[in-house]
């Protein structure tokens, strides 16, 4: 029990740092191995949560395919330093003004107790979240919308092969130098 | 076990740093990696919430809902490359197409 809720404490002090240090990273490389942590780190937190099968596939989806793409990208960009000046002023003193107002009332209205709809079970049973339950609900309940995501998976692929072959001149992007005579 | 409020409260926390970097940073790579930070914590919640009731529903929307970041990542991706390559810069600022 106790350890639980120690692992529980660590995994969210990393998961918070390293969400931080993504979004304040200079280097969008590491802002990206940032990242890779962070979803390691909730993969983890699954396995805490009683669900092994989605460990599994949140650290080959996300700490693998998603990071490799993200690595690619950015090779290909150009890893370079990235400014962090503003251009609108105040935008910073503002946004996170707002932000810390928006955690902060997602915090209250979370963590009271009162808010969950059902009474919390003590314990599952042994094979909670194994990929043979959750496929069991998937090909049974869930069947339209495993279809649907896989035809999304599809366009998503062909869009992308579509799109990154581009090579043309996109015309009017910019800042108004080729934009038709917009006043 | 953990109580479910600790977690969607660690979620929320998440998901207000994914904002904040929408909403902060200018690098288009940027913003879409806190985009996915906000989806990742809104998954930590469907997961928390799954495992305090005892259904397994969550986990299937979690599925799901993962299936549906890789394919916006793909896509996001590509038009970030897409822009590069026209450009020579991937800044939020430079895809002004729409400003009047």
């Amino acid at each position: 029990m106790a350890a639980e809720t120690l692992l529980f404490y660590g995994l969210a002090l990393g998961l918070v740092i390293s969400a931080l240090w993504m979004v304040m990273a200079k280097n969008v490389v590491r802002a990206v191995l940032a990242m890779v942590v962070n979803f390691a780190l909730t993969g983890v937190l699954y396995l805490l949560l009683h669900a092994p099968f989605l460990f599994v596939v949140q650290i080959t989806v996300y700490a693998g395919a998603i990071m490799v793409l993200f690595l690619f990208v950015v090779m290909i960009i150009g890893g370079r330093e990235v400014s962090l000046e503003e251009p609108l002023v105040g935008q910073r003193v503002l946004g996170v003004g707002a932000v810390a107002i928006l955690g902060g009332l997602l915090v209250w209205a979370t963590s009271s107790a009162n808010m969950l709809p059902m009474r919390p079970v003590a314990r599952v049973p042994e094979d909670f979240g194994s990929p043979a339950v959750l496929g069991e609900a998937l090909f049974r309940d869930f069947v339209l919308p495993f279809e649907v995501v896989g035809v999304l998976l599809l366009a998503a692929v062909i869009g992308a092969v579509v799109i990154g072959q581009y090579r043309g001149e996109v015309r009017g992007i910019g800042t108004g130098v080729d934009g038709g005579e917009d006043g | 076990m953990v109580a479910p409020n600790e977690v969607m409260a660690l979620a929320a926390v998440l998901f207000s740093v994914g904002v904040a970097g929408v909403v902060l940073r200018r690098n288009l790579i940027v913003v879409l990696m806190s985009v996915e930070l906000m989806l990742n914590a809104v998954n930590i919640t469907f997961v928390a919430l799954s495992r305090a009731f005892g259904t397994v529903e969550g986990q299937v929307f979690v599925f799901l809902s993962l299936t549906v970041a890789a394919a916006e990542v793909a896509i996001g991706l590509a038009l970030v490359v897409a822009i590069y390559r026209s450009l020579g810069r991937s800044d939020v600022d430079d895809v002004s197409v729409l400003h009047g």
